[in-house]
């Protein structure tokens, strides 16, 4: 779902071709780990089969790359609801949350909004693990912890990335 | 004691030229946990202090139940803090000549209470936050996390409505600051009081009933509701 959203914000601004949206997402989202241009045109058929991008007709020539994408109305829809959904509050989020962050200030929507979102979601979670803390076997306690820990590590950053929102949008931003 | 309302409305307060806050509202109900969040020099202290009756607001209304808190005198002031409010701060509030004890005992013997029923009630509390054995002992004896708990105790003897705590853990490392923070939770729980908890700790929050977030002195919600 990352990927394919995230394909989806990258072509927001404008059509592109499969090439250029490889390099884009690498250069923003692949320092771990880039994208396969079998990844990039799978996606890219799926999000065409499922009405959220149009493919133009191919320019003369030949091969996949001779398609240019462009998002639907409902490939926006489909971003903006992902972008709004706070994460269910698991360890190792990450990779979704900077890229909705990115995808965020890249195209000037409300950035700290969906971080404060996430806030919320983080913290209620919190609050139940520290019930479970509290209330239970040291087995259980143990565990709530961990998760504990974790959302805390998450929140942590959050707070960073919040505080450097502009830094990130002239970084990021051509 | 009779539990009551606190509510700060569109409170303003300023430094020089600086303002520390703006328009700021907040309802804490009784016996309710508030967290309040905020990145550093966003009025969160300066909030408390407004709610606390520390400071006097430049514009706005501070209310404990029906008593017009930011109206009342300074001399008036000291005594609603007496009796009605704890405070809890992040560290420095102990008096070093005093035996641990003693200095849970002040604000309530400052009262007028009697001693036998002041060191009985200081006894309790001091079994309850897990300091059995340390009354005698000089604040410069105490660790860390000991030296809050009895910041604690001194903060509930007189049984306030209100406790007020800024950063209560910020001194501590995260063991002995959630076992400050359950302790402090449970005992002010136990005696239905509600406590104003500004802290940057996330996990400090999660003992919160509820957050806001104050931000360039103006109060908010994470999520718009
Ligand atoms: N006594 C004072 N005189 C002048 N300015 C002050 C005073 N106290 C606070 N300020 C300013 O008012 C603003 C809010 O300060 P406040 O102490 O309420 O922030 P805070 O959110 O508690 O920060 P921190 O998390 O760092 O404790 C800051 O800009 C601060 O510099
Ligand atoms: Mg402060």
């Amino acid at each position: 779902m990352t990927v394919s959203t995230t394909l989806l914000g990258l072509l927001e601004p404008e059509p592109s071709h499969g090439y250029e949206l490889k390099r884009g997402y690498d250069s923003l989202f692949g320092a771990d780990r880039q994208l396969s241009f079998g990844q990039v045109y799978g996606t890219l058929n799926r999000l065409e089969r499922d009405g959220l991008v149009t493919a133009g007709g191919p320019a003369p020539g030949s091969g996949p790359d001779r398609k240019r994408f462009a998002i639907t109305p409902d490939g926006v829809a489909a971003l903006e609801e992902w972008l709004d959904r706070p994460e269910p509050p698991e360890p190792h989020l990450q990779p979704v949350l900077f890229a909705k962050v990115v995808l965020a200030v890249l195209s000037g929507r409300p950035a700290a909004r969906y971080l404060d979102t996430q806030r919320a979601a983080h913290l209620e979670r919190m609050r139940s693990l520290n019930t479970q803390r509290r209330s239970s076997r040291l087995t259980e306690s143990l565990t709530a912890e961990y998760g504990l820990f974790h959302l805390e590590a998450d929140l942590r950053w959050m707070d960073l990335t919040a505080a450097r929102l502009d830094q990130l949008a002239a970084e990021v931003s051509r | 004691m009779t539990a009551a309302t606190l509510t700060a409305r569109a409170v303003t307060k300023t430094y020089g030229t600086t303002t520390a806050l703006h328009d700021a509202t907040v309802t804490i109900a009784p016996g309710e946990i508030l967290a309040v969040l905020g990145p550093s020099g966003s009025g969160k202290s300066t909030l408390l202090h407004c709610l606390g009756g520390v400071l006097r607001p430049d514009a706005g209304e501070v209310w404990l139940g029906d008593l017009r808190v930011d109206r009342l005198g300074e001399r008036a002031r000291t005594v609603l803090r007496r009796d009605r409010f704890g405070f809890v701060f992040q560290f420095g509030q102990l008096v070093p000549e005093l035996p641990a004890i003693e200095n849970a005992m002040l604000p309530m013997l400052l009262a007028g209470a009697g001693w036998p029923e002041t060191r009985r009630r200081a006894g309790e509390l001091f079994d309850r936050l897990g300091l059995a054995g340390l009354a005698g002992r000089r604040p410069g004896e105490l660790s860390g996390g000991q030296a809050q708990r009895v910041a604690v105790a001194r903060a509930l003897i007189a049984r306030p409505d209100v406790l007020f705590a800024d950063e209560p853990t910020g001194s501590l490392d995260s063991l002995a600051g959630q076992q400050v923070m359950d302790l402090l939770v449970d005992a002010v729980r136990a005696q239905g009081a509600s406590l104003v908890l500004v802290t940057h700790e996330a996990r400090v929050a999660a003992c919160a009933d509820r957050e806001i977030v104050v931000r360039d002195g103006q109060v908010g919600t994470l999520v718009e509701s």
